[in-house]
């Protein structure tokens, strides 16, 4: 294949990367924006979801779609609720401790992984996609007959991976309508400002802190759902999803949610484009020092506003 | 005037993101001076003595101690140079014992020389009447006790210039007398510098008076000259009353 | 008795106290024994900056690594003799951590635990990405010939519990020192109340480089004295788990007491032995540990009993 088709390959897989990860990192992004806590076990709630979608789609298996939309549907419910358990049995008995809340989230990383590993066995298991239709993608050159439409072998993709990132798009858009348009945005936003003003205004902080940690793990949750049926299940497979998280919300400026987005679509792309054309190992070694270094010298992220 | 001036400033200027705090400033301490820094509150005092001792990057002008130009240097380096600093908010090592946190004061002039640092130790806990509670951890002490243990920490390090940000703040009535006369007893030690809103212990202790306002010296003068000033008057009456 | 020759007391005998077991202990235990102490090593390096100076790192990993390349590395391609390549581990240890120390403390709170992680991350890509030469996940054994030191054969049982309580020692005491020290007694005042320690005079920066240095420095003597003691170089020790490992240890043992990794790593090590028997998901009990520190025993056990009864250990 020419460098033109390769790219266009790789820009949509980056695509796909991008889609996913602006769910899973927003989830993060909003309990540190609200809550100003890290959650180290982010990645783990990512993971519960691709399992639980597996055992959904496993259990009901009468068509892949209808396994599918239960699983879509249960697993960011399940995961949420588990989430906010944890938030009250956990973090709110320890007041929310920055340092201390880290490493409650570590020992609840290990706990949901080990957990996983004692149930669902230490295999990766595959999900079908509800649909899977393949679609060739023309592509164009000047040949000796001038300007001419060719269809590339192995230039194409799935309509599957066309829907995760129209699915993608519509739950951020009905996140960001939730938030700028409902009473229950409206809360979140002023607990996220002050909650002790909130608090004086009788916003019930706890209990929107819980909602707060769902909400985030079920986004990382819906996430996973979605990419299942390319990637397979598997109890170590929230790695990733944490690191690549931390650097799009660090890039993006700490709570910042649009910034969250641009940063996703910018790592995705460019980690979908680098990882066709580079060594994956050294991609990552770079991006990890330019987070690292970022967060050294601009610590209001890239996109974040400096402070006066 | 004949006395040495321990500390001064020319054009110091602070602004946050527009907002100027403290305005082309120029000041000058005498060396000995007990000096009163009063005015209504959000005047810009304690922006101002932030960054005399560096705590607070200044956005222009410059400061002085003892001659040489401190502006560039780090708040650590400053304070080795002999300035001592209270916070406004009482700010202590709450975890640690009494004698620990008069003792961390002492060792970063004496450092290894531990008989001197237990010497030391036991003179300024002596002074400040806190000798009993040694070893008592400084979290469990009263609010009171708590700001003398401050004032305490800055003694230890046997300042030159003492710089005290409203440090009768919260002290009760029989506290306030020990500390006026902790403060006389003092006067030809070091040069004080106090930022104080009760105007009983300005008047009993102050040899001299600068008057803030809006960021910028609204007067300067003896104690007897300030209650007279007229501007003084009107920026007080005119704002805050429970000084 | 004063407190100082108490502490004398207590540090001499806790040698003392593995000096016996040596020659009470069945041979198994001798041998988890030797691994503790110098995973204890591992653990006293961290506890100095997190316990001590009050900063949490996630990337401990990277310096214990850096020891153990340090000393890996040049063993396997330089023929360097055991005791010039600790040094070089050593060395590695004190670079690697001089220059994440420099950047990462421009930082503070949360964001520099994220770029000590970042750093330890990139670390252990870094060892990936060269795998030709270190054999990168798969790691590489060193010789039993190789680890001879002035005619000592440290593969022995003896041998090898000998050096590691050597080095055990060595750290043990350095640290008793240290924390007793002005130096160290600044480092807690840091801990305490950063701003007011600066505002009694305190290079506040300085003190804390100096303290990632001799904590990196001695997480990489582990690093090192793991790989010559047991003859295994891999990265899966530059992993962020072996990053959260120290801390786990030190919270557990007492977070900030010079007894307390000791403690929390011979405790640790047993917990995971016995329940690695049981099932393959024994980071299962780690994790469960970790989260009742948090919510019950955030002082650890040897800082209950600082708390309970002993207030003058150091």
């Amino acid at each position: 294949m020419d460098f033109g088709p390769h790219f266009l390959i790789a820009s949509l897989e980056g695509a796909i990367t991008a889609a996913i990860l602006a769910l899973t990192a927003m989830g993060l992004s909003i309990v540190f924006g609200v809550m100003r806590v890290v959650n180290v076990a982010h990645g783990e709630f990512y993971m519960l979801g691709a399992v639980i979608a597996w055992w959904v789609a496993h259990l009901i298996g009468i068509h892949p779609a209808l396994g599918f939309v239960a699983a879509l549907l249960l697993a960011p419910l399940l995961v949420g609720v588990l989430a906010a358990a944890a938030d009250k049995l956990i973090l709110q008995k320890i007041g929310y401790d920055p340092d201390r809340t880290i490493v409650g989230t570590i020992g609840l990383l290990y706990i949901i992984q080990q957990s996983t590993l004692m149930t669902f066995g230490p295999d990766a298991r595959p999900v079908q996609p509800p649909f899977n239709t393949r679609l060739s993608i023309p592509w164009f050159e000047f040949g000796d007959n001038g300007f001419e439409i060719i269809w590339p072998w192995g230039l194409g993709t799935t309509s599957y991976k066309l829907f995760v990132i129209f699915a993608a798009i519509v739950i951020l858009t009905g996140l960001w309508a939730v938030m700028t348009r409902t009473k229950i945005g409206l809360i979140m936003r002023a607990t996220q400002q002050d909650n002790e003003m909130a608090r004086a205004f009788g916003v019930p902080v706890e209990r929107v802190y819980a909602w707060v940690f769902g909400l985030g793990a079920a986004l990382a949750a819906a996430g996973a759902v979605l990419v299942v049926p390319i990637q397979q299940a598997h109890y170590l497979m929230g790695g990733d999803p944490l690191l690549l998280s931390f650097i799009v919300v660090i890039i993006g400026g700490l709570g910042s949610l649009p910034g969250t987005v641009i940063a996703a679509i910018f790592i995705g792309m460019s980690d979908g484009i680098i990882s066709v054309f580079f060594s994956p190992t050294l991609a990552k070694i770079i991006a990890t020092l330019v987070v690292a270094m970022v967060l050294v010298f601009r610590p209001q992220g890239l996109l974040g506003k400096a402070n006066p | 005037m004949a006395a040495v001036t321990i500390l001064s400033t020319t054009g110091l200027t602070k602004s946050y993101g527009g907002v100027v705090a403290n305005n082309d400033i120029d000041f000058t301490l005498p060396a000995g001076q007990i000096m009163a820094l009063i005015g209504p509150n959000g005047a810009g005092k304690s922006t101002f003595v932030g960054m005399l001792c560096g705590r607070i990057s200044a956005t222009a002008g410059k400061v002085y101690f003892d001659g040489e130009d401190v502006s560039h240097l780090p708040a650590h380096k400053r304070i080795s140079l002999g300035i001592a600093y209270t916070f406004q908010i009482t700010s202590i090592f709450a975890g640690l014992s009494i004698h620990e946190n008069v003792a961390l004061a002492v060792r970063r002039r004496l450092g290894n020389a531990s008989a001197q640092v237990e010497e030391k130790v036991a003179e300024v806990l002596e002074r400040v009447g806190l000798s009993d509670r040694a070893q008592q951890r400084a979290g469990d002490l009263s609010y009171g006790h708590q700001r003398i243990l401050e004032i305490a920490m800055g003694l230890a390090q046997e300042p030159r210039l003492f710089i005290l940000d409203e440090p009768t703040q919260g002290l009760a009535e029989t506290e306030i007398e020990e500390f006026i006369a902790l403060v006389k007893s003092l006067a030809g030690e070091a040069t004080i510098l106090l930022i104080e809103h009760n105007m009983d212990v300005v008047m009993k202790t102050a040899d001299y008076i600068t008057v803030f306002n809006f960021g910028e010296i609204l007067a300067e003068g003896t104690p007897m000259e300030i209650r007279d000033n007229e501007a003084v008057q009107a920026a007080y009456l005119g704002t805050a009353q429970d000084a | 008795m004063t407190d100082t020759r108490r502490s004398q007391a207590l540090h001499a005998g806790v040698i003392l106290l593995l000096i016996a077991l040596f020659f009470v202990l069945p041979a198994y235990h001798v041998g988890n024994l030797a691994r503790i102490l110098v995973l204890a090593v591992y653990a006293m390096g961290y506890n100095l900056l997190f316990g001590y100076t009050g900063l949490l790192s996630l990337g401990h990993a990277l310096f214990f690594a850096a020891g153990m390349y340090g000393l890996g590395m040049t063993m396997q391609f330089f023929d360097l003799d055991p005791a010039t390549a600790f040094g070089s581990g050593l060395i590695a240890a004190l670079v690697v951590s001089a220059v994440v120390g420099f950047l990462a403390l421009r930082t503070s709170g949360v964001a520099f635990m994220i770029v000590t992680l970042m750093f330890a991350q990139a670390g252990y890509l870094t060892i990936l990405y060269f795998g030709e030469y270190t054999r990168g996940d798969e790691g590489f054994v060193i010789q039993q010939a190789e680890r001879v030191f002035a005619g000592f054969d440290l593969t022995g049982p003896t041998e090898r519990y000998v050096a590691a309580l050597l080095l055990f020692s060595v750290c043990f005491s350095l640290i008793a020192y240290i924390v007793q020290s002005p130096f160290g007694r600044s480092l807690v005042a840091i801990r305490e109340n950063e701003e007011r320690a600066k505002m009694l005079g305190y290079d506040v920066v300085r003190h804390k480089l100096k303290a990632v240095i001799i904590s990196g420095v001695m997480s990489g003597a582990a690093g090192a004295g793991y790989a010559l003691l047991f003859g295994y170089a891999g990265a899966t020790f530059a992993t962020v788990q072996y990053s959260i490992l120290p801390l786990l240890w030190v919270l557990l043992g007492g977070a900030g007491v010079t007894i307390g990794p000791l403690i929390g790593t011979a405790f640790m090590f047993y917990l995971i032995d016995y329940s690695s028997s049981i099932t393959t998901a024994y980071m299962l009990v780690a994790g469960v540990v970790l989260v009742l520190l948090t919510l019950f025993a955030p002082q650890g056990l040897a800082g209950e009993i600082r708390k309970r009864a002993l207030p003058w250990l150091p």
